[in-house]
């Protein structure tokens, strides 16, 4: 019931998008999240679209995952297409009823906006769920590193979120455990009402609450036992490296940005 | 028949790579009044069976029949079943939440709309049954010691007053007296009440010294099911599927390996005794 959530979830598979560098992966979701502003047009959404597919056979995860993240931001989805659809000024008015309208942009945007926020979901759903967590934090702290010049604690950021995100299955898990045992006494969490709901909750966060500093207090107690004193002179267990499959992604990249551009330019 | 299991299977997360079968063909006859322990090494299927008997977990094919409510995968309101099978976690403290330890045993009692004095009779009530003294009713849960929260969680749901009590390793993580004094006073609660109760554990000593009944399980099936001494008895399928026989057990086994006359049923340090005096005295 609380697994609904994509982001984070690492699905194992064999690919070459699996085995892809991370720090490529990164900067690749980047990428396609802004070539997804770089255009409104539909017929490029759909050809982006066909890739993001294509990709997705490529990665060997289950397109049913892919979509699964799509469930949380729905209601965004629906929203923004109602606004755009009756609230865009336009030159032919297909259907209006007092402040309400459609007119052809209307109709034009509220596809391309319900496009553009499907493919980003998915599209950036593919770097959690073909990279383990901890290989992502690696990347990330990479990538910051050359900011350190100007005091981003790029170590510091990482070791926050890679805990960050190895904390999240496990407190998934303890309120799964929770909640059954306040079950089992009888609790009952769909209650009506706001104050009858936020109540009935308190039996969960409560020992929620507590179980998580107990857990960041025994991580920092053991993290402080094996020496850790931050990221100077810290050595990685797995350094990561740059191979030819990763050249090749960046160039397929550059040459799918400047296509995006130049057909966005043309059409 | 106070509770009932057919042809029981669970699968986790069907229909996605982490898919596994949990429980396989499970059939399950408890009686009331028993006191049954089930062993099993981590993952053997043991805490997913029992959140079977409330209706926590519903089963993916099979039947279930607890206190004579058929639990199934569509079952609405089991408030009552809840009621009836008391479920004790695994370090059940940290269930604990409310500002006092008086309020916290209560919480159960409350969901079931009791009356104020009723709630407080039955809560009184609990914390004799787990000999918890009346000075601690208005600390805070959090302020006691590992022992005693877990006196207070099991007095909490003992204070729904269940017909079926469910402990799943109610004395991990106890030192050696805590861990004495919760079994013993669950052997009274047994005795006192004829509460139907279920023991779920790690430690063999424990089940062969308190249960009438023993079912070992491994991978989702149970494979041995029986009073203890017949149980244990069958020390190579269980070193097979990487459990024991409690450590006496074992020292009888050996010591008639090398030809003391010693019987082979031996489970507890009372009955191995006489036997090795006998022995001694040669």
């Amino acid at each position: 019931m609380i697994r609904d959530i994509t982001i984070g979830q690492y699905y194992p598979a064999e690919s070459v998008i699996h085995r892809l560098d991370p720090r490529t992966k990164v900067i690749m979701s980047f990428v396609f999240i802004i070539s997804l502003f770089l255009t409104t047009d539909i017929r490029l959404y759909l050809a982006v679209g066909a890739l993001v597919l294509g990709m997705a056979r490529l990665s060997k995860v289950p397109l049913s995952f892919m979509l699964r993240g799509l469930k949380t931001i729905f209601i965004i989805i629906i929203f923004t297409v109602a606004f755009n659809l009756f609230q865009t000024p336009g030159t032919q008015v297909w259907w209006q009823w007092s402040f309400l309208r459609i007119t052809r942009e209307g109709v034009l945007s509220a596809t391309a906006m319900a496009m553009r926020l499907i493919l980003l979901i998915v599209g950036s759903s593919f770097l959690t769920l073909t990279t383990p967590p901890v290989s992502l934090t690696d990347a990330i702290e990479s990538l910051l590193k050359p900011f350190e010049i100007i005091k981003v604690p790029a170590h510091e950021i990482a070791m926050m979120m890679s805990i960050a995100l190895r904390f999240i299955p496990i407190l998934l898990e303890e309120t799964d455990k929770i909640m059954k045992a306040q079950l089992a006494r009888g609790a009952n969490f769909e209650q009506k009402g706001m104050i009858k709901k936020a109540k009935a909750m308190l039996p969960l966060l409560v020992p929620l609450f507590l179980s998580a500093f107990r857990r960041a207090d025994d991580l920092a107690l053991a993290m402080e036992a094996r020496c850790y004193r931050g990221g100077k002179g810290r050595t990685k267990f797995k350094p990561l490296k740059y191979k030819m499959r990763d050249y090749l992604a960046y160039g397929l990249m550059v040459g799918y940005l400047g296509l995006i551009l130049l057909l966005n330019w043309a059409l | 028949m106070s509770i009932t299991i057919k042809n029981l299977n669970y699968v986790y997360s069907v229909g996605t790579p982490f898919e596994k079968q949990a429980l396989t063909d499970i059939n399950l006859e408890i009686k009331d009044g028993e006191f049954v322990g089930i062993i099993g090494h981590t993952g053997s299927g043991k805490s997913t069976l029992i959140q079977h008997m409330n209706g926590l977990v519903r089963a993916t094919s099979g039947e279930i029949e607890v206190c004579g409510h058929k639990i199934s995968k569509d079952s609405k309101d089991l408030g009552k079943l809840r009621q009836e099978v008391g479920l004790v976690f695994q370090y059940p403290e940290h269930q604990l939440f409310e500002l006092t330890v008086a309020k916290d045993i209560a919480f159960g009692p409350k969901n079931m709309e009791l009356s104020e004095a009723e709630i407080k009779s039955r809560v009184k009530e609990a914390c004799e049954l787990v000999g918890l003294a009346d000075r601690h009713m208005e600390k805070s849960p959090f302020e006691l010691s590992g022992g005693q929260k877990r006196r207070v969680a099991i007095a909490g749901v003992l204070a729904m007053k269940p017909k079926v009590l469910i402990l799943d390793e109610p004395t991990a993580g106890l030192d050696p007296k805590g861990r004495d004094s919760i079994l013993n006073q669950i052997r009274q609660l047994h005795r006192q009440t004829g509460m139907t109760i279920i023991l779920v554990s790690h430690s063999m000593e424990d089940v062969a010294e308190y249960v009438d009944r023993v079912i070992a399980m491994d991978k989702g099936k149970i494979i041995l099911d029986g009073d203890p001494h017949q149980v244990f008895s069958q020390r190579e399928t269980l070193l097979a599927v990487g459990l024991n026989v409690p450590q006496i057990t074992e020292l009888v086994y050996q010591l008639r390996e090398k030809g003391f006359d010693i019987p082979d049923n031996i489970i507890t340090i009372e009955e191995a005794l006489p036997w090795i005096k006998k022995n001694i005295n040669k």
